[in-house]
């Protein structure tokens, strides 16, 4: 019998690498509309430029050194019919320090509210990503591992046992080598899933604090929930008052919690 | 604090949350923060022993290793380094000279007679055919055809040593030196943007956070003998240095001449970053830790293509729009006339003085004011109007015409016409070394800093130094004859 080529795909399409990839539609900047906002997150040097290209078709300039990307860079593409609008953050190291470009990282993935936040993270050098995977999942609730250069890791003799990672962190992990797109329509996947709420993330928390801090957030934080219902991370926001954040004491003073106050941060880059 | 209206409604809460904070954080032992990176290392390294392991002999777990201790090491780093650099400045050199003489036959050759002789066909009048394609046509070609080839393959020789991992590498090399003088060791990446453009090397600062830091590296770029400044060097080199030794010896003498210009302006970069960082910009030098990244074999294709789009072409179209308005001025000046003189006889006469004074000559310091938009044309703006002041009627085509000469031999004959000496080629290599940087880069400089006081500085300190130096070139030469 012959099939019309314009069937609809069947269920098990879906699962094809090739035809998760079909679906993307690189936009390059053309990001007026869009359905859904991705924060590309992640150390330096980890290959965070590469999978925005690859993402968006755009050509940012890419280079094997760390502090590349010294703007933060945004495009679009679309994927099953939605659009997203994607923005690489600066790579850091850390998210907990005063310096600008980590101020920016951090406040872009609180205050910003991204749907999903991407954290790229070179294979071969997990220990040391882990540390700024962690601090991203503590600010954010939906966030994708995107598991990159495991092409290096491998011709280093390492092997990454994604699942038991995706376990342990509680949101999905990728396994790519973004340089020659291999895994990127299965990221592209979970970037999807994710942001229409089909994968749920539980994200890892940190648990092994001093009984004093964890007394010390607990208070906070109910205190700031009921001043703040809606308040995307009580958490968080709880965490950097403690510490004695005074841009985070700014924000609460204003009131001013939500992508309002991003303005004031996307002229500073 | 902001004025009542905007405050909302409940802010008295955050005044309290914010006390409360306050009072939390007293009865914690120790830094909290220190406590929060402690508990993150821990889960990290927790996660990642379940999640990593090494089940077969690593591959090639040692081949990075061994090349970083043969690049990075101190008795090979700076050798490997200095021999790659002027390995690229020789392929860019060599490279180069095939392609820049096609594109000036195509542009010069062919492409001025049919415009002008299109221009005649159309009836235009002598100073419109004169200005568009004497001036800002042959202005504009000369630049594409002297800069397009060695940008083309300076630019992706360069992002390929990028793409390979070897630029930290050099920073981590150079780390040292630039500490001693007070900048920043991520500077060394930023100069060596500078031998390809100032401009991209301005913009390239921004890597290095400290704005001390910074200026530094911005005020002392254009040290960095730029991809527009390399002709002008070579010319000069080969047809007055080079001609004092016996054949043989002639490329190697003017290619070390070059070298050591370009070397003295590295010398010039440590020194004037020293002198800053001792006086207007003293600060500490702020530690950076520079995380040396496995090398990775540089995608070819991709990294042509690249470097074409992001930096051959925008440095290219930047430096064409400044040389269609220097073009025009060149030609316009020519032609002027005031009373028996142009413009550009009155304006070398008034030079000469001081010209001469720094062992050079009115035409040289004129040509510079011209090419302020880019450097690529001082020789042939110091060509033609050596023309325009010794009235040599054999050569050129007249009268603000931007040309090139046929031969060296030639070249050479029309300049000792205009007095030039042995002093003269010399101080015209040191002071292309040393002079204001290109309207691009200072515009860029301007952008980066947003402040007029530091562009003013960054313009004029090359110039100040130039003019020293020449001087005392001049002086010990005189008395030395």
């Amino acid at each position: 019998m012959n099939q019309p080529a314009t069937t609809a795909p069947k269920e098990t399409c879906a699962d094809c690498s090739i035809y998760r990839a079909a679906r993307l539609k690189k936009l390059g900047v053309d990001v007026d509309r869009f359905d859904h906002v991705v924060a590309l997150a992640g150390n330096p040097n980890t290959g965070k430029s590469t999978v925005f290209n690859a993402l968006t078709g755009l050509r940012q300039h890419t280079g094997n050194w760390p502090g590349k990307t010294v703007t933060r860079a945004e495009g679009a593409f679309e994927y099953a019919d939605k659009r997203f609008k994607i923005v690489d953050l600066p790579g850091t190291y850390s998210l907990l320090s005063t310096s600008l470009d980590e101020e920016i990282a951090r406040d872009y993935i609180l205050f910003g509210e991204p749907d999903v936040t991407v954290v790229v993270a070179d294979a071969s050098r997990l220990e040391r990503n882990l540390n700024l995977v962690l601090q991203v999942l503590e600010i954010t609730d939906r966030a994708v591992l995107c598991l990159n250069l495991i092409d290096e890791a491998k011709r280093h003799g390492l092997q990454v046992d994604d699942r038991q990672l995706s376990r342990d962190l509680g949101v999905p992990v990728v396994p790519t080598a973004a340089r020659s797109g291999q895994g990127l329509p299965e990221l592209l996947q979970a970037i999807g899933d994710v942001a229409s709420g089909k994968i749920a993330c539980r994200p890892h928390r940190i648990q092994n604090e001093p009984p004093a801090i964890k007394h010390a957030l607990n208070e906070l934080v109910g205190q700031l929930e009921a001043a703040h219902p809606g308040l995307p991370n009580a958490r968080w926001v709880a965490l950097r008052l403690l510490g004695g954040d005074e841009h985070m004491a700014e924000a609460l003073r204003k009131g001013e919690f939500g992508r309002s106050n991003m303005t004031a941060l996307t002229s500073q880059t | 604090m902001s004025d009542a209206a905007s405050q909302p409604a409940n802010s008295p809460s955050a005044d309290r949350i914010l006390q409360a904070a306050e009072n939390l954080r007293r009865n914690i032992q120790g830094d909290l923060h220190e406590h929060v990176v402690e508990a993150l290392y821990a889960d990290a390294a927790r996660i990642a022993d379940r999640a990593v392991s090494r089940p077969g002999v690593a591959a090639q777990p040692t081949f990075d290793r061994t090349l970083d201790r043969i690049l990075t090491s101190r008795l090979w780093g700076f050798p490997i380094m200095i021999a790659l650099f002027a390995l690229m400045f020789w392929i860019t050199i060599a490279g180069a000279n095939a392609p820049s003489g096609w594109l000036a036959w195509l542009l010069v050759d062919q492409g001025w007679p049919m415009l002008r002789h299109a221009a005649e066909g159309l009836g235009f009048p002598w100073w419109l055919s004169g200005l568009l394609i004497d001036g800002i046509y042959l202005a504009t070609a000369w630049v594409i055809s002297v800069m397009l080839p060695p940008m083309a393959i300076f630019f992706p020789m360069f992002t390929l040593l990028e793409d390979f991992g070897y630029l930290p590498r050099v920073a981590f090399n150079l780390d040292k030196a630039f500490k001693k003088a007070g900048a920043h060791g991520k500077q060394a990446m930023t100069t060596m943007m500078g031998f390809g453009c100032n401009a991209a090397g301005v913009v390239a600062t921004r890597i290095i956070d400290s704005p001390r830091e910074r200026l530094i590296a911005i005020v002392t770029n254009n040290f960095a003998l730029c991809n527009g400044r390399w002709p002008t060097q070579i010319l000069i080199a080969s047809l007055f240095l080079g001609s004092l030794v016996p054949a043989h010896l002639a490329g190697l003498i003017s290619a070390g001449a070059v070298v050591c210009v370009a070397l003295l302006g590295v010398f010039f970069t440590f020194a004037v970053a020293w002198t800053l960082s001792r006086t207007v910009l003293k600060g500490e030098v702020s530690t950076f830790s520079l995380e040396l990244p496995p090398y990775r074999p540089p995608r070819v294709l991709r990294t042509l293509y690249t470097s074409l789009i992001d930096r051959t072409i925008i440095v290219l179209w930047r430096a064409i729009v400044f040389a269609v308005p220097a073009g025009a001025v060149i030609w316009l000046s020519a032609n002027v006339k005031i009373g028996d003189l142009s413009i550009a006889q009155h304006l070398m006469q008034s030079f000469d003085p001081v010209g001469v004074f720094l062992g050079l000559n009115g035409v040289i310091l004129l040509a510079y004011i011209v090419a302020i938009p880019a450097n690529e044309i001082v020789i042939p703006t110091i060509l033609m109007l050596t023309v325009v002041a010794t009235g040599s009627a054999e050569v050129g085509q007249g009268a603000g015409v931007m040309f090139e000469l046929d031969s060296d031999a030639s070249t050479k004959a029309l300049l000792q016409t205009g007095g030039w000496t042995v002093l003269t080629a010399v101080n015209l290599m040191l002071f292309s070394l040393l002079h204001n940087p290109c309207s691009t880069t200072i515009y860029t400089i301007y952008k980066e800093t947003g402040s007029v006081k530091w562009t003013a500085l960054a313009t004029l300190l090359p110039i100040v130094l130039g003019v020293v130096v020449t001087f005392l070139v001049a002086t010990v030469w005189r008395l030395l004859q």
